[in-house]
């Protein structure tokens, strides 16, 4: 198969970016997404030219290293990251847009390479439960019942891409946050420190530049993690109740 | 040199607790003082860097990814064993540890083995008071499920993606101790050199990754954290930045690596498609649970798999390993799917794999159950290859999936360099010739959580008094250049074959000679081709761009440049040792009916190389392997 290609190329963090065309021929439709750039830049460095910058790890959807938005779309057609998306999802020709996730608070790197680390800051102000590592009780001393461990579990599979930010007409990261959120507070071990997690990432959020939820809905069509949309519902509710208990002076 | 191993006097159940009643301690006031670098994010390093915060020790962190939580643990799917013994079916402290030294085929020690099965009811604790969302029954209990080699069930999962949810764990108790100021994090950094001063390991130089800055960092002591090399092969199921730098460069300023050609080649991944193809995907393991492994009967059968009449398929696992059936460990299980495909039944393109059934499976418990358990790995499967899993079998095939072998390190996870200690993949310590499924996890979060906080005190407490290590030192400087000018050569090479053409090429031949069945012959001949591949690398290495800059192409390189040194040794490993033990398997040495087959008396010991400069054969040091708790069988899954 072939494709033309419009990739973003940009040098750097503080030099201007633009569209460059170019074309990758001769693909199989078994290949993935990313080892069809890999072509292409063994090609572009046989020929003496400088490779497209973008990061992977995995390949397999679970790291959530690789940060694409392919064709408008942040990690591509199809669910999962866009390690996951293979070439016969094309048609043969095809003009194909690749741009790096586009968030005021990730600034471009290189390339198709973001600055993600405003979501590492928004994890360290509250995405932990504070416990001691060697004080723990026998796992089997709380029971869950399963279907509260099944929705932590659904919250906790967000691979901390940035997409939902990057779809976000408001860069908002509340499906980021309300996922940790959520993956925490529903938790029996996460009850003690529950509203104060909620005010703190919040706050660390909006911190950081990001904007707020207005329903779009972007950030859960996007997520490679099919975190569902209501996780920033449950954000919602703790952030009140966080804010209200500190406004009035009560025990978190 | 001799290899002192440490091992604590005292019978085995009681070594470790032996050993903690007397361990050297470092009152609080104290550990603020010593300076730690943790080099990796992973399960190891994660846990390491966070419990040592909390002891309040000062810990600086780095990973070449551009966060701590895309350490390549991420990805392990099927599970951690822990000896609980929730299920009561009959697992104990004893069992799991007899299991993990049976399952590395007699090659690693047992004072080790016995106190990761310990400490293995600990990190289950720890997990889920973090956090970690294993499943659950109904009722609210933990559920488990079994693993190759193992007659109980003792692993611990969260859907497909316990690795996720236990680094996230980690990850998390790190962000927690990051916030409080007390580790510093260093993404996207990469370490390009281990720092000595007077023989002890007191830093490292790295790069940045973004600025191409390279930078030295010292340290009281250092941890190395940085996972398995298994991309010495480029075809494997582990991440793109997977690599041996980190130990191989500790490798070259003395420390010892010590069985590197025990490598794992996995049962049950996606098998090979073409040459464009970056990465291998595994099927965990765990689809063994419920997933029949047939070949059909006849050569050359190329039917599709549901018009093969019962009679005509080759259940061969359940055949020639009745007890153990679909379970069995890995090493026989690759080795078995090789021969029959060996033997011309192999099905799929170039008839280079098996099929995994779960026809009966969905039969017995209804579809809702088997994708209740495995539903994203069936996803995962129908992403790649097109076909669902519901419907016809899968089709695997073994990959390169773990690397046993690793930096020697005695009880106190310290290596022959005083001040280095080496953590989860990256140390060779627990699994022997063959690590048995969901004991990786394990064996990196024991490291990190439980043995290097109560062993780290054995280093730091010989470390009162002496002058503070600074980068001004001359070996900072010295070493800093070391790393400069190598970084320069990769760049003015200036040919024109990309870094990955040679990549691939040394996967090759390692996949050839130093895979599944290995010969004199054909080690000698790779040892020859890589030597040959190594000098074309020098010559015609296209890497573009400048060092002071993100540039992929050079990271790449460094990497790839290791790992055509690496595989060498690799090779020289598999040569020497002249017998068959789990991954190893040496064709001049098997049974009548091709099982393994060890030397004991000549081999029970881990071989150990040392560095003796450029262009030199590596010196050879044996640690003798004595077992008083178990007694050296045969192995046998029959
Ligand atoms: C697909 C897959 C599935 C698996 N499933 C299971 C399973 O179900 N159960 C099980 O027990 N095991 C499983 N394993 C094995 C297990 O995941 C690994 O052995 C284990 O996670 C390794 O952890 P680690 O902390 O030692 O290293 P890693 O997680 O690999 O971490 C290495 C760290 O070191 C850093 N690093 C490396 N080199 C450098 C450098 N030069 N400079 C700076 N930083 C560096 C990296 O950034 C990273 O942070 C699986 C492995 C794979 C590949
Ligand atoms: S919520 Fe989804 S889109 Fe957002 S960071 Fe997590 S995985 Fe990515
Ligand atoms: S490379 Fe890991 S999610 Fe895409």
């Amino acid at each position: 198969m072939n494709f033309h290609l419009r990739l973003w190329r940009q040098k750097s963090a503080d030099t201007p970016g633009r569209f460059e065309g170019i074309e990758a021929t001769n693909i199989t439709p078994d290949c993935s997404f990313l080892e069809m750039l890999d072509i292409v830049n063994n090609r572009l460095i046989t020929d003496g030219k400088e490779p497209i910058a973008f990061e992977s790890d995995c390949r397999e959807g679970i790291c959530g290293t690789c940060s694409l938005v392919i064709n408008g779309v942040p990690q591509g057609p199809g669910r999962g990251a866009a390690c996951q998306v293979y070439m016969r999802k094309f048609k043969d020709g095809e003009t194909i847009f690749v741009e790096p996730f586009r968030a005021g608070s990730f600034p471009i790197l290189k390339d198709l390479v973001v600055n993600r680390s405003a979501y590492e800051r928004i994890m360290r102000a509250g995405g932990f439960i504070s416990e001691h590592t060697g004080g723990a009780p026998d796992a089997s001393a709380i029971l869950i019942p399963k279907p509260v461990a099944d929705k932590a579990m659904d919250a906790a599979a967000c691979i901390g891409c940035g997409a939902c930010a990057a779809a976000c007409p408001n860069s908002s990261a509340m499906l980021f946050v309300g996922a940790k959120v959520t993956h925490l507070n529903l938790l029996p071990q996460g009850q003690p420190e529950a509203k104060k997690r909620a005010r703190a990432m919040v706050r660390a959020m909006d911190e950081e530049g990001f904007g707020n939820c207005s329903n779009y809905y972007a950030c859960e069509a996007v997520c490679p993690a099919s975190v569902s949309a209501s996780v920033i519902a449950k954000l919602n509710r703790d952030y009140i109740k966080g804010e209200v208990s500190e406004a009035v002076g009560a025990i978190d | 040199m001799i290899l002192d191993a440490k091992i604590p006097a005292g019978p085995l159940e009681q070594k470790w607790t032996n050993f903690k009643n007397n361990a050297k301690l470092i009152n609080p006031a104290n550990k603020r003082k010593f300076n730690v670098i943790v080099v990796g994010s992973g399960l190891a390093g994660a846990s390491a860097a966070a419990t040592l915060a909390e002891l309040g020790y000062q810990v600086d962190c780095f990973c070449f990814q551009d966060s701590a939580r895309r350490a390549h643990s991420i990805a392990a799917q099927g599970g951690i064993n822990a000896a609980k013994n929730y299920q009561n079916d009959g697992d104990s402290v004893w069992r799991l540890f007899y299991d993990t030294i049976k399952g590395g085929d007699f090659r690693a020690r047992e004072a080790n083995v016995y106190r990761l099965a310990e400490v293995s009811r600990n990190i289950i604790d720890e997990c889920v008071s973090q956090g970690v969302p294993f499943a659950r029954e109904y009722g609210g209990e933990l559920t488990n499920r079994s693993f190759g080699g193992a007659q109980v069930s003792r692993t611990f999962y969260a859907r497909g993606q316990t690795g996720q949810q236990l680094l996230l764990g980690a990850y998390s108790a790190l962000s927690a101790q990051i916030g409080l100021g007390r580790v510093q994090m260093h993404e996207h950094t990469e370490m390009l050199d281990l720092v000595l001063v007077n023989g002890h390991a007191k830093g490292i130089v790295a790069r940045n990754l973004i600025t191409g800055e390279i930078k030295s960092h010292a340290a009281d002591t250092v941890l190395l954290c940085t996972g398995g090399y298994g991309n010495v092969f480029y075809l494997s199921t582990n991440a793109r930045g997977c690599n041996v730098t980190a130990t191989w460069r500790a490798y070259k300023r003395g420390a010892a690596f010590a069985n590197p050609c025990y490598t794992q080649i996995h049962p049950t991944c996606i098998p090979v498609a073409g040459d464009y193809q970056s990465k291998l995907t595994l099927m965990s393991e765990s689809l063994r649970n419920d997933g029949r492994v047939w070949v059909p009967k006849k050569k050359g059968d190329n039917r599709e798999p549901q018009d093969i009449p019962e009679e005509e398929r080759d259940y061969y696992l359940e055949r020639k390993y009745p007890s153990y059936g679909n379970l069995a460990p890995r090493d026989i299980s690759s080795r078995s799917a090789k021969e029959a495909c060996d033997s011309g039944r192999g099905v799929g393109p170039g008839g280079l794999g098996v099929y995994l059934d779960f026809s009966a499976a969905i039969q017995r418990l209804g579809r809702n159950t088997i994708e209740e358990r495995y539903g994203n790995l069936f996803e995962m499967y129908e992403n790649i290859t097109g076909e669902s899993a519901y419907e016809r079998p899968m089709r695997i095939y073994p990959a390169i999936h773990y690397t046993m072998g690793g930096l020697w390190v005695d009880y106190n996870l310290m290596s022959n360099i005083p001040g280095l200690h080496v953590l989860g993949e990256a140390n060779f310590s627990d699994h022997g010739a063959n690590r048995l499924g969901a004991s990786a996890l394990m064996q990196g979060l024991a490291d990190g959580y439980f043995v290097i906080p109560n062993t780290l005190g054995e280093y730091l407490s010989t470390q009162f008094g002496g002058p503070k290590i600074t980068t001004d030192l001359p070996e900072f400087k010295k070493t800093e250049e070391e790393v400069r000018e190598r970084v320069n050569k990769l760049l003015s090479v200036k040919g024109t074959v990309p870094v990955d053409t040679f990549h691939r090429e040394l996967g090759l031949i390692l996949w050839d000679k130093c895979g599944m069945a290995r010969t004199e012959a054909g080690l000698k001949e790779a040892i020859a081709e890589i030597k040959a591949l190594r000098e074309r690398f020098w010559k015609e290495v296209c890497v573009p761009g400048v060092g002071a800059e993100l540039n992929q192409s050079l990271e790449r390189a460094g990497r790839v440049a290791d790992f055509l040194e690496f595989g060498e040794l690799m090779c020289l490993d598999a040569l020497t040792r002249e017998e068959s033990c789990g991954g190893h398997f040496r064709v001049e040495h098997q049974t009548p009916d091709g099982e393994a087959l060890r030397h004991d008396d000549t081999f029970a010991s881990v071989f150990a190389w040392l560095y003796k400069g450029e262009g030199n054969e590596p010196e050879l040091e044996r640690e003798p392997l004595s077992y008083e708790a178990v007694h050296l069988a045969t192995r046998s899954y029959k």
